[in-house]
């Protein structure tokens, strides 16, 4: 082994074994736990596929597991949409000198305390919340609308609002590496500022989104707090699951197995995602 | 147009925190308009609150501890990555920055099931220190590399060729060179304990956090608007913060002589 690389190793051990004991280990143990069964008070330690095909066949599990997919799925569509114009915009029609002011103030609502930036998204929509009071105040309706919180559109809007600065910021440094004379050369080539966008602007700008795409999925496919604070009933997502099986319910082993699960369905997604877009840029 | 866009997208962004400080000063016990007048009274229960107190001084006791440790580990890791080349180096970068893309709900679980099942342990907050550290790390790292990355090897050489040891150098001239990349290491993985809940949720022992103690109280209607004036103070803080990371980073800039790329994140 030479010197430099004892050197790297030595260096790199510490915060590799950190995460070895920490990250790898621990995701062994949730993998293995995921094969064991709950009997009453112990754990029954035989191997067994029963947890992963109840999961698969109880509707309750099928019903939540997929709902956070599709909920998931709805807030990143919804806001890397939301965020890709404010992107735009920051980065091809603001002052280089203005640029980072505009970042900065696109950030700073996202470090309030997250637990009350979802409470109060709870008293925009709530019976006598914000947007209620308006709207009654200004005589547009008579009767409070109940159906904006306690369900997974409340979910929708509120986890699209605490993720847009994600989706925004991987979006700008892509569009802010797009070198501009090629949008020239397009336009000098005869395309219009509309075929330009999608010819040129948008392919060049595709790693950014697919970065947006995944920095909003991952996380609020596992998102416990707003389900639980806008959800209802009908707004449960897996994360709430996770947690009542290792809380109330008492069912460790089941609980890991929806985590495994979980994980696996978003890595399966993400990778798909990844692999599609390769695959696409290949054929360009 | 898509100026008025940004500027209502911006709207958006703001108006639930723009409550905050309405319903802190508010002298009603429900959240909903109208108003009911001007109060402080609201900040003065605040201050005498000893379980919130302790919630508090616990998070601060976390963070603090989280974001040291995060930031060691960070310019170890940083530091072998961008300097060294060595076999498996990026395996174990991969699995360092792993945190970035896992559900914070999976680490959550996976530690609670080796802490509580495997070693047998009782929680407390120095559970909650070694994952916050975990997932604290890979932001370290990502602010860590771009400082490594902007130092020139040709002033460590110099240092050593002058006669310093390999140690001196690091103090001495590396260090010196890397500070606002620590700093604002330090802030984030700051920021991001003081904030952070489900894992401190599933973590925590007896000691709650101030992000768990939040949660609990936000299941009793009566003390929303003192939360709502915690939250008016936690906001004033961490922009505060942030105002002074921004700070230390563009002189950081300067001092590298490097032209400003836009914000950090």
């Amino acid at each position: 082994m030479d010197q430099e690389t004892r050197r790297g190793a030595t260096l790199i051990a510490p915060p590799l074994l950190y995460a070895l004991a920490l990250l790898a280990v621990p995701l062994g143990a949730v993998l293995v736990f995921s094969f064991w069964t709950q009997d009453y008070l112990t754990v029954d330690r035989t191997p067994t596929l029963a947890n992963y095909v109840k999961a698969a066949t109880d509707p309750i599990y099928r019903t939540i597991l997929g709902r956070s997919l599709v909920i998931s799925g709805a807030v990143t569509v919804l806001t890397v949409l939301l965020a890709f114009p404010v992107a735009y915009y920051v980065s091809f029609h603001v002052r280089p000198d203005r640029k980072s002011l505009w970042l900065f103030l696109i950030t700073i609502p996202f470090w309030t305390s997250y637990l009350l930036r979802i409470f109060l998204w709870k008293v925009m929509l709530g019976y006598n919340g914000v947007i209620n009071s308006a709207l009654t105040g200004l005589g547009i309706i008579d009767e409070p609308l109940t159906f904006i919180l306690y369900n997974a559109n409340a979910v929708v809007l509120t986890l699209s609002h605490a993720f847009a600065p994600f989706a925004i910021l991987p979006i700008f440094v892509a569009l802010e590496k797009i070198d501009r004379s090629l949008l020239e050369a397009s336009r000098d080539l005869g395309e219009t500022g509309v075929t330009t966008f999608f010819r040129v602007t948008l392919p060049l700008a595709l790693p950014g989104v697919i970065a947006a795409i995944l920095i909003v999925f991952i996380p609020t496919v596992g998102d416990y707090v707003t389900p639980a604070q806008v959800g209802g009933s009908e707004g449960t997502m897996i994360a709430n699951l996770i947690q009542a099986h290792f809380g109330g319910l008492n069912d460790a082993p089941m609980g890991a197995t929806l985590s495994i699960v979980a994980m696996a369905s978003v890595t399966v997604i993400a990778l798909a995602l990844v692999w599609a877009t390769r695959k696409l840029g290949g054929a360009r | 147009m898509l100026r008025a866009y940004t500027i209502a997208f911006l709207i958006f962004l703001y108006a639930p925190i723009l409550l905050l400080p309405v319903f802190a000063f508010n002298d009603g016990t429900v959240i909903a308009f109208p108003l009911d007048g001007f109060t402080t009274k609201w900040f003065e229960e605040l201050w005498t609150n000893a379980e919130l107190h302790a919630a508090l001084v616990n998070s601060l006791l976390v963070a603090c501890a989280s974001s040291v440790l995060a930031v060691l580990l960070g310019i170890a890791a940083a530091r072998a990555n961008i300097r060294y080349k060595f076999p498996g180096k990026t395996a174990a970068m991969g699995l360092i920055m792993l945190p970035l893309v896992l559900p914070e709900i999976i680490v959550a679980v996976s530690l609670l099931v080796v802490a509580i099942r495997i070693l047998g342990l009782d929680l407390s907050l120095w559970t909650v220190v070694a994952a916050h550290v975990l997932i604290c790390t890979p932001f370290a790292v990502a602010i860590l590399n771009a400082s490594f990355q902007s130092l020139d090897a040709s002033l460590e050489e110099a240092a050593i060729d002058l006669g310093f040891t390999r140690g001196e150098t690091f103090r001495l001239i590396t260090l010196p060179l890397i500070m606002p990349g620590i700093v604002a290491a330090l802030l984030i993985s700051f920021t991001i304990s003081l904030d952070e809940f489900i894992i401190a949720f599933f973590l925590t022992g007896s000691d709650p956090t101030l992000p768990v103690y939040i949660w609990s109280l936000l299941r009793f209607p009566r003390l929303i608007p003192v939360v709502m004036a915690l939250g008016t103070i936690l906001m004033v803080v961490s922009i505060s913060i942030l105002i002074l990371a921004e700070w230390n980073r563009r002189r950081g800039l300067r001092r590298a002589g490097v032209a400003d790329k836009g914000g950090f994140l």
